[in-house]
């Protein structure tokens, strides 16, 4: 503590005579006791860390270790027909994912198709014509609800759609987009609004001082100066959605040809094919079957698959994640 | 400057600008007429997201009416085939799959909850500061990584390594009723897909609340160094309580992404239809969300309708919890 | 060549609440007309109702007129777009657009509005707003560069050029040098002293020196309370301005005893 450089009144020095101040020094044993605990708390922190890290470090390493294995080019270029039990098929091999990679670029950019758009330009409402009233408030509240919707329900949402259009029973690749979209917009919706806030005032009034029209003025100097951020976070909304299962289960189905209408017939995507081969436990060989049935096939293609999947979405993250960067250094100039 | 009239005679020669003055008329009406479409459009994608929110409540009811208004006889056969005869209605038919949704979200956000706020707390004041940004990383992984990935890693590798441990629970905890033994093995139990569940939820709360211990007033951290306060008594009087409806609010947005879990569920729990408590025990409790993807295949069409009535209980139930949630951070923010 | 403006019993608003009141004004053709005053007076509010600028400003409206050469800039049926292509405005702090190179940002006001230009045209234009804003010489080699890669005193004159490619008859330059260091707000004046050729200009400044230095008429700006709306005090040429003052306010102003 630092000393008193005035004098104190004579009350106060009377006081301070009577009070023994080194009554509330902390004692030694307390002293120790804080670090002590200072010291429990801090390896607490870290130890949580750690235990976050088990659980991460065995999903990637299983997942390689276990999908390594049949992840060849035969699995990346042939779809599941003519695959029997656990035999090898005609072409040699034991069946791919070609059609499920299909499947997941068309239906994903299907939902990429119907969401960038309402998103971005749901951001340019909010941002370049509401700003703060009543309504623009509401809309931002409910952009935060949807994104915490169920993928489920997406799913069952876009399935009571198209089966009330179209009939009950219908199955396509559109149909997940649907359901994609509806779990992409509100991602996309917010990260641009971000974007489009940070967008300086200065810009857009050079850009109207200069007698260019409001719409010209977003297009060109708003959204253009804030498009490396709004793809990357366009990015980020696709690699949430390409990893979804559930909603695609009862929209776009499960096949094993290559289907490659995205608006007809049932379509497989990466997580469903690993879901399908992981429910059907073992494949059936029979006890004529040679050396070249592998019972354990469907294991082993469903670990293939979720590597492929973890990859992309990997990949997909890495890209968000430089473009993000390449924006950070221009706005800091 | 002596060159600027140097300079101002070569202006002079060049001074004829090449470009039409004024502006063509159409053109300027082009401009209004495209100023009004794009504002139209933008407000139009913001009314789309209100519809659309309405559309799902919307679709989804008359999608579920069958279930609920239509012919109960029919509406009872289907849940009696769903749940192999032991609830005959559909009114016997939910609760039971909400219990199981609520009871699995809860134990994950029980389990996730330290260990977030642990790894926020050690990101956003402890770890140096060249490692931030590898930590944040392995935190954008670990939500990175699909559900399905998850539920086959928690299927194949967690069942299996994890039931020594439940076992060992269940010997010497058995007494405590959540953990009454036997252990069941394959370990295919809540407790087990609790576990993968928090370990889903994990970043979702680490990283909002690590965000709002980052926004907690330098002056209010330095006065509490200032007065001698060692760095853990620093975050217990001056970062935890400024961030503590951040850290509700994260919780409850943690607890609506594990009632909505889908996948992960499907892929390991061993469901059943009772209202137990016991964790680790297989076949005692199934969650609304996964139990849509499992009947699904084979419901007929008033089968469907009963399953979206079940996913409409789901839909308002993780509204709300989200609502909640963003009117918490909502106030917090201003 | 430059156009003069006639401001008529102008009243500003923003929402209900009367931010300048009853402004009269005659700004001469080729002239510098600088516009002084205290901080909240309103001076930056009529300098931007002068391109209907503070339109963007939500619930921003004005009663009055404002006549370029005789045509009033509020007539109903006038385009406020069109406007601001003959009243052009420089900011406060250089505002080049970062995603643009320093030759795509002269020419912005013309390609953002979809004009098609032919190379050669661009060039001759480019260079002739580039010279016309003394930049000419320092980034001839570098036309390429982004506009952000400029000082902020290059920048404030690429702002220059910009404004002066779509040939506006009058130009409006809000503090356009208070972001600036003292050699590049010379560079600034000097320009200021060569655009009046060409352009009509007015300029709003905090400093008093610079009004002196730069402006042909200045116009002091006051208000009577906070609270109150602002208006115009007293309008004069520049060295009777500060010279000798007809008007206690504005003395008392200029020889710094308040504001």
């Amino acid at each position: 503590m630092t000393t008193l450089e005035c004098n104190p009144p004579m009350d106060a020095q009377r006081m301070l005579a009577d009070l023994d101040l080194d009554h509330f020094r902390p004692s030694r044993s307390t002293a120790n006791a804080r670090r002590r605990k200072d010291r429990l708390m801090r390896a607490l922190f870290t130890a949580a860390f750690a235990v976050a890290l088990i659980p991460l470090a065995s999903v990637l390493w299983t997942t390689l270790t276990h999908g390594i294995g049949r992840l060849d080019l035969g699995f990346l270029t042939h779809n599941m027909t003519g695959v029997i039990g656990g035999n090898p098929t005609a072409a040699g091999g034991y069946g791919g994912v070609l059609h499920a990679i299909v499947g997941t670029l068309e239906i994903t950019f299907g939902a990429m198709a119907i969401s960038i758009p309402i998103g971005v330009m749901c951001a340019v409402h909010l941002i370049e014509y509401a700003r703060d009233n009543a309504l623009a408030k509401t809309i931002r509240l409910l952009v935060d609800v949807m994104s915490g919707i169920p993928s489920i329900v997406a799913g069952l949402f876009a399935l009571s759609l198209f089966s009330m259009i179209f009939g009950p029973g219908t199955f396509n690749g559109l149909e997940g987009s649907v359901a994609l979209a509806l779990l992409m917009i509100p991602t996309v919706c917010k990260s641009s609004e971000e974007m489009l806030k940070v967008v300086p005032d200065a810009l857009r009034e050079a850009s109207l001082a200069l007698g260019v029209t409001k719409q010209r003025t977003i297009t060109k100097v708003v959204l253009r100066t804030a498009l490396p951020g709004i793809v990357s976070g366009s990015i980020l909304a696709i690699a949430r959605v390409i990893g979804e299962t559930a909603p695609l289960l009862m929209t776009a189905g499960y096949v094993v040809t290559t289907n490659v209408n995205l608006f007809s017939g049932q379509m497989t995507t990466l997580p469903v094919y690993v879901y399908q081969e992981y429910s059907k436990l073992s494949a059936n060989c029979p006890a004529n079957a040679g050396d070249m049935c592998v019972p354990t096939i469907p294991m082993e293609r469903a670990w293939s698959a979720a590597l492929v999947l973890i990859v992309i979405v990997l990949i997909l993250n890495l890209i968000g994640r430089i473009v993000a960067r390449i924006c950070a250094v221009h706005t800091e100039r | 400057m002596p060159g600027n009239d140097l300079q101002r005679a070569a202006v002079d020669e060049v001074a004829v600008a090449p470009i039409p003055k004024g502006t063509d008329p159409g053109e300027a009406r082009r401009g209004r007429a495209a100023d009004r479409i794009f504002a139209g459009l933008a407000y139009g994608s913001g009314l789309l997201i209100l519809a659309v929110l309405a559309a799902v409540a919307v679709f989804l009811l008359l999608r579920a009416w069958p279930a609920v208004g239509g012919p109960p006889d029919a509406v009872d056969a289907v849940v009696s085939s769903f749940t192999g005869g032991r609830f005959a209605s559909l009114w016997g038919y939910v609760p039971p799959l909400l219990f199981g949704s609520v009871l699995v979200a809860a134990l994950a956000l029980a389990l996730a909850f330290f260990v977030s706020l642990g790894i926020a707390v050690f990101i956003s004041q402890y770890a140096p500061r060249r490692l931030v940004g590898a930590l944040n990383t392995i935190i954008d992984l670990l939500a990175a990584i699909p559900s399905v990935v998850y539920g086959l890693w928690g299927g194949l590798v967690l069942v299996p390594a994890i039931y020594p441990f439940w076992n060992w629970i269940a010997g010497h905890f058995g007494w405590i009723p959540l953990f009454a033994g036997p252990a069941a093995n394959p370990s295919r139990t809540v407790a087990t897909v609790a576990l993968v569940l928090a370990v889903m939820i994990l970043p979702i709360i680490t990283s909002m609340t690590r965000d709002i211990f980052l926004q907690t007033p330098k002056l209010l951290e330095e006065a509490a160094l200032g007065l001698g306060a060692t760095q853990w008594e620093t975050i217990r009087l001056a970062v935890l309580p400024f961030g503590r409806s951040g850290i509700v609010s994260a919780s409850m947005l943690g607890l609506g992404r594990a009632l909505g879990e889908t996948m992960a569920v499907l892929m390991i729990l061993s469901p059943g239809l009772k209202y137990s408590f016991h964790l680790l025990q297989a076949s005692q409790s199934q969650t609304i969300a996964a139990n849509i993807a499992a009947q699904y295949p084979e419901a007929n069409g008033l089968g469907v309708s009963v399953l979206i009535a079940t996913g409409l209980v789901l839909f308002a139930i993780t509204f709300a919890v989200n609502y909640a949630a963003r009117r918490l951070t909502g106030k917090a923010a201003s | 060549m430059g156009q003069q403006i006639d401001v008529n019993h102008l009243n500003v608003y923003y929402g209900g609440f009367l931010a300048v009141e009853d402004v009269n004004l005659h700004i001469a053709a080729n002239q510098v007309t600088a516009f002084i005053g205290p901080s909240g007076c309103g001076k930056s509010t009529v300098l931007r109702s002068l391109d209907r600028m503070h339109e963007i400003t939500p619930g921003a409206h004005v009663t009055g007129e404002v006549l370029l050469e005789g045509r009033d800039l509020y007539a109903k049926g006038v385009d406020p777009v069109a406007v601001r292509r003959d009243v052009g405005m420089v900011f406060q702090r250089p505002n080049p657009f970062p995603t643009m190179s320093i030759r795509q940002n002269v020419l912005a006001g013309v390609r953002l509005n979809n004009k098609k230009i032919a190379k050669s045209d661009a060039d001759d234009l480019v260079e002739w707003a580039l010279r016309g804003a003394n930049l000419w010489n320092e980034v001839k080699d570098r036309l390429d560069h982004p506009g952000i890669g400029l000082s902020g005193g290059q920048q404030q004159r690429l702002c220059i050029a910009r404004a002066v490619a779509v040939h506006p008859s009058v130009l409006l330059m809000d503090e356009p040098c208070s972001a600036l260091d003292p050699i590049s707000t010379l560079a600034v004046e000097d320009l200021i002293n060569e655009l009046k050729r060409d352009y009509t200009i007015v300029i709003v400044t905090h400093n008093m020196q610079q009004a002196a230095r730069v402006a042909d008429y200045t116009a002091f700006f006051n208000l009577k309370a906070v609270g109150q709306p602002g208006h115009l005090e007293y309008f004069a040429d520049t060295s009777t301005m500060f010279n000798d003052p007809q008007n206690e306010e504005a003395e008392r102003y200029i020889s710094g005893r308040f504001g």
